[in-house]
């Protein structure tokens, strides 16, 4: 059951990053263009997001349980700490510079273009070299 | 500043999509939709556990494949990069997800939803790095992305 769930999950977070053109680069860089050329399109993106997870993580959180699995598996670090923030940073300016993250570089793959797949061959590349690095003796 | 290209009706729809994606997904299967977080741990292998995973990384594509098919007149796409900065965008937001346990979706949309502190720092902070990378790129060094 939990594989359909994410199936259609998936397909429901695919369609929306599609219709609110989240998968259009430019978008996103514009959305970041704060002083030059801004689309605050993804603030209402977000903002419709969060306007429902905001809202249903409260009353889904309070269940012992989900319904198709044990329990919940959520982040258990509280600590902010500078993996966190030199995480974020890094993860900014590949987003600064690309306009992908990784959910609408997935997305974008559907629209044809090259660039969505030049972007994810980095962005496997990245991940493999960060799961080298925690493995390597330190 | 000049405002351009502003969809705040199919923003927000689209918003609202992803919002109940994410409702689905924690209520149903427990787990945050973080796609960082999915993919990096798909990447380990495809089994039993990592099946679900992949199967919502399929769902991505099929939804916005979907999508494309439904409405082609919105299917706007529009990209200056060369083919080295996406390369290295890619490499950048691979690895800093990774280290940073997060993006857009994992702490912007669920972390967010949760009041966690770390995804507040981690989404005030890629923003502002989000956007001064762009002003650099695109007010200072001139003619990039």
């Amino acid at each position: 059951m939990r594989n359909l769930v994410s199936l259609i999950a998936g397909t429901l977070f695919g369609f929306g990053l599609a219709l609110a053109q989240m998968t259009n680069p430019t978008k996103i860089i514009n959305f970041l263009d704060v002083t030059g050329t801004w689309d605050p399109s993804l603030a209402f993106v977000m903002g419709g997001a969060l306007l429902v997870s905001l809202v249903s993580f409260r009353f889904i959180l309070r269940r012992p349980r989900p319904a198709f699995e044990q329990r919940f598996h959520l982040p258990t670090r509280r600590d902010i700490d500078s993996r966190l923030v030199v995480g974020a940073v890094l993860f900014g300016i590949g987003w600064g510079l690309g306009g992908f993250c990784p959910g609408p570089g997935i997305a974008a793959l559907a629209s044809g273009h090259w660039q969505p797949a030049v972007f994810m061959v980095g962005l496997v590349g990245g991940v493999l070299a960060f799961q080298r690095q925690e493995q390597a003796p330190a | 500043m000049t405002i351009v290209n502003f969809t705040p009706g199919s923003g927000l729809a689209g918003g609202l999509f992803i919002g109940v994606s994410a409702a689905l997904l924690l209520s149903l299967n427990g787990r945050l939709a973080g796609i960082s977080g999915i993919l990096g741990s798909a990447m380990s292998g495809l089994n039993r556990d990592t099946l679900w995973r992949w199967l919502f990384l399929a769902g991505l594509l099929l939804g916005a494949t979907v999508e494309f098919w439904v409405a082609p007149g919105v299917r706007t796409f529009n990209s200056a990069s060369s083919w080295p900065t996406l390369l290295l965008a890619g490499l950048l937001v691979g690895y800093g997800t990774r280290l940073g346990n997060g993006c857009t979706s994992g702490h912007g949309i669920c972390g967010l939803a949760r009041l966690s502190a770390r995804s507040t720092v981690a989404v005030v902070t890629f923003m502002l790095s989000g956007a001064v990378t762009t002003f650099i790129v695109r007010h200072i060094v001139g003619g990039g992305a």
